[in-house]
């Protein structure tokens, strides 16, 4: 079933033009995904996507009545899309009105207007279906997608979709990440926040209707939330995480589409946001800044840290170590000989040690808010944790008023 | 908090008496000055009809008890919270004219800490409104950055990840991203708030410097204790405003007990 050099044809465009076209459309529509959803995720706004995408159903079916009103064929697509918009923005007014006007919270609000313009649009989408107007087949493919038949104009809209995206996420960068991070401070810096989230809302709608064309509209928020979950797992910094999140939800559509082209009749959306979702559990599992796997190494090697610290002070009372896994520690790292008897290094360790655990204690003592995170720190080299200044400032406590100074 | 939808009522001088507009005109030395400031969350009142002035030159503190309005003044003079009437004039002109010449810096509280940044992006973001879209951050902006970070002590810390740093470290990050807007008047939103002890003597340490060199500073103050050895000025506030001047002036027992009632004793440090 699954054929393995349709796979790599599909994978070096020459499976032919139309999935090549296909495929570029998906890579393009899930790097403008992960870009734009970013931005959504750091303003902690995901969800609205979903009711933003099941509320341009309406619209789709509404605009299909007025074109075959008019005598048109009804499956015109900029007329479609037009329609997925403004119903769209009407979802969107609405979520904003009941949270704002109402007590409602804004999960609650999202329920309500997502299920009832999703309702409303399968319901006008089966009395399309029943009238037989304006050949209304494949009218349903909006609710999942479809890439049979893309043409080279949906593609070139595809393409414009993306730069536009791009051009509009450069320039705004800074408001955008401002206004994500620290609110307050967007505002004093002359910032106005509504007109930055309504640019948001604008972007995150413009990926979306475009996305309606290929993973259909129950999908396509998965190209707005994936790839920046995925990608924050890689990543401390912001510049980076659009960057790591717009290359996942790339990767996506190329090996989506790539796949669905290989096995007859998969479906290409469906597909896509599995290998999404695929990438999203490799990250979570494996990445470096924040992965589980990371996650249970920094374990070990705090416990790591634990034996050695406890090791060094007992080296320095001259105490016997009887611990197996501290001695297996402080013989790893060459602090003691086979016989248990520290090394030079060991000792030098050992001083350093009792030194960094004395100002450590002080600033424990400082701080007794700070007890768990003291606790956490004391085990690393100072200077890691601390700057030279409040290093300094401890020192000085400890030397107390007679200003002699620790042993280094 | 949801705030009520209320549009800055503009202000009537017609009924002023004449000689109060003159004492109006004559301190323009005031790097802000709010007149018959009024604020209120939904019905309740925050601020009733505040006047206040903070001279250039001078280190002033807003003290009063909790829910005395002490942040909402700054909010509300910043138009980060809309109110009811009254207005705010920086330098004598409407914040519009000047924002580039403050700087404000909120709670640490405010923020989530957990956002992909380092302690250099945070600082860097002061350059933001003075870059505009296009220009892109060069080695003269880092450097500019770095040395916000070295006035405040945290340097070695550039490339670390915001969430790991200690409250005060935290709240040093934020000074420096004030700096870096290079602003002539720095407004601080409870800056000693949960910070340890050589955090609160590096900040202050730093604000007289500034101050000294004829920058402005109005911080939301808690440690009444702490008002005579850091202060200049002062504006006893709770709801309305009970003093305003000079801390050997308006900072004094008749004007305390009258903003926090009976109870004159030093309130608990409150964690924002």
């Amino acid at each position: 079933m699954f054929d393995i050099s349709a796979f790599v044809d599909a994978l070096t465009f020459r499976a032919g033009y139309n999935t090549a076209i296909v495929a570029i459309g998906a890579i393009l529509l899930g790097w403008a995904g992960g870009t734009v959803g970013t931005y959504l995720l750091l303003r902690q706004r995901s969800l609205v996507s979903d009711a933003l995408s099941h509320a341009t159903l309406p619209g789709v079916g509404v605009a299909f009545l007025v074109m075959a009103w008019f005598g048109g064929s009804g499956r015109f697509l900029p007329g479609l899309l037009l329609g997925a918009a403004i119903s769209a923005m009407i979802g969107l007014a609405c979520v904003e009105w009941l949270t704002r006007r109402t007590r409602l919270k804004s999960d609650a609000a999202i329920g309500a207007v997502l299920s009832s313009f999703f309702g409303l649009g399968i319901v006008l989408l089966t009395v399309i279906q029943s009238l037989g107007i304006g050949r209304q087949a494949g009218i349903g493919s909006f609710l999942l997608g479809s890439t049979s038949g893309m043409l080279r104009n949906e593609a070139y809209t595809l393409a414009a979709l993306a730069l536009f995206v791009a051009f509009l996420v450069f320039v705004f960068r800074r408001p955008l990440t401002l206004v994500c991070f620290d609110e307050t401070f967007a505002r004093t810096s002359g910032i106005d926040i509504r007109r930055t989230d309504l640019l948001l809302m604008f972007l995150v709608m413009a990926v979306t209707v475009t996305g309606l064309r290929i993973v259909g509209l129950i999908l396509v928020v998965a190209l707005l939330i994936i790839p920046p979950v995925a990608a924050r797992f890689w990543t401390e910094k912001t510049g980076t995480m659009i960057v790591a999140s717009g290359l996942i939800g790339a990767a996506s559509g190329f090996v989506g589409t790539a796949l669905s082209a290989s096995v007859p009749n998969f479906p290409a959306g469906p597909v896509i946001v599995l290998v999404a979702a695929v990438l999203f559990a490799l990250s979570l599992l494996f990445a470096p800044a924040r992965g589980v796997f990371y996650g249970l190494y920094r374990a070990r090697a705090f416990s790591r840290k634990v034996h050695r610290r406890q090791g060094l002070l007992a080296i320095l009372r001259g105490e016997a170590i009887y611990d197996h896994d501290t001695l297996k520690v402080l013989r790893s790292e060459k602090l003691i000989h086979g016989d248990g008897t520290p090394t030079r290094a060991g000792l030098d360790a050992a001083e350093t040690a009792a030194r960094e655990e004395a100002l450590w204690t002080i600033y424990a003592r400082n701080n007794p808010d700070a007890a768990n995170r003291a606790a956490r720190m004391r085990l690393d080299p100072i200077a890691e944790r601390l700057t030279a200044g409040e290093i300094a400032e401890l020192e000085r406590q400890f030397a107390g008023p007679s200003g002699v100074l620790p042993a280094r | 908090m949801r705030w009520a939808a209320t549009r800055p009522l503009p202000v009537s001088t017609a009924n002023w008496p004449v000689a109060e507009m003159n004492v109006h005109v004559a301190d323009s030395g005031a790097a802000l000055k709010v007149r018959g400031l009024s604020v209120a969350y939904g019905d309740k009142p925050a601020l009733s009809s505040v006047d206040a002035a903070f001279q250039q030159g001078r280190m002033s503190a807003i003290v009063g008890p909790n829910g005395a309005g002490k942040s909402t003044l700054l909010k509300a003079a910043m138009g980060i919270i809309p109110s009811i009437s009254g207005d705010a004039l920086f330098f004598g002109r409407p914040l519009d004219e000047v924002r580039s010449r403050i700087a404000y810096v909120p709670q640490r509280a405010s923020v989530d800490w957990d956002f992909p940044a380092t302690v250099i992006d945070v600082v860097l973001m002061g350059l933001y409104r003075s870059l505009g879209p296009f220009k892109l951050i060069g080695r003269g902006q880092r450097a500019l950055a770095l040395n916000c970070l070295e006035e405040v002590d945290m340097v070695s810390l550039a490339d670390r990840q915001i969430g790991q740093l200690s409250g005060g470290q935290q709240q040093r990050v934020f000074i420096a991203r004030a700096l870096a807007q290079k602003a002539d008047l720095l407004l601080l939103d409870e800056p000693f708030a949960g910070v340890d002890a050589a955090t609160e003597k590096t900040i202050i340490t730093l604000l007289k410097k500034l101050v000294r060199e004829g920058g402005t500073a109005v911080a939301v103050h808690h440690d009444l204790s702490t008002v005579t050895a850091y202060f200049d000025d002062v504006l006893v506030l709770n709801v309305r405003r009970i003093a305003n001047g000079p801390v050997d002036k308006a900072f004094t027992e008749e004007h305390l007990a009258e903003a926090y009632g009976g109870r004159l004793v030093q309130p608990e440090p409150e964690l924002a």
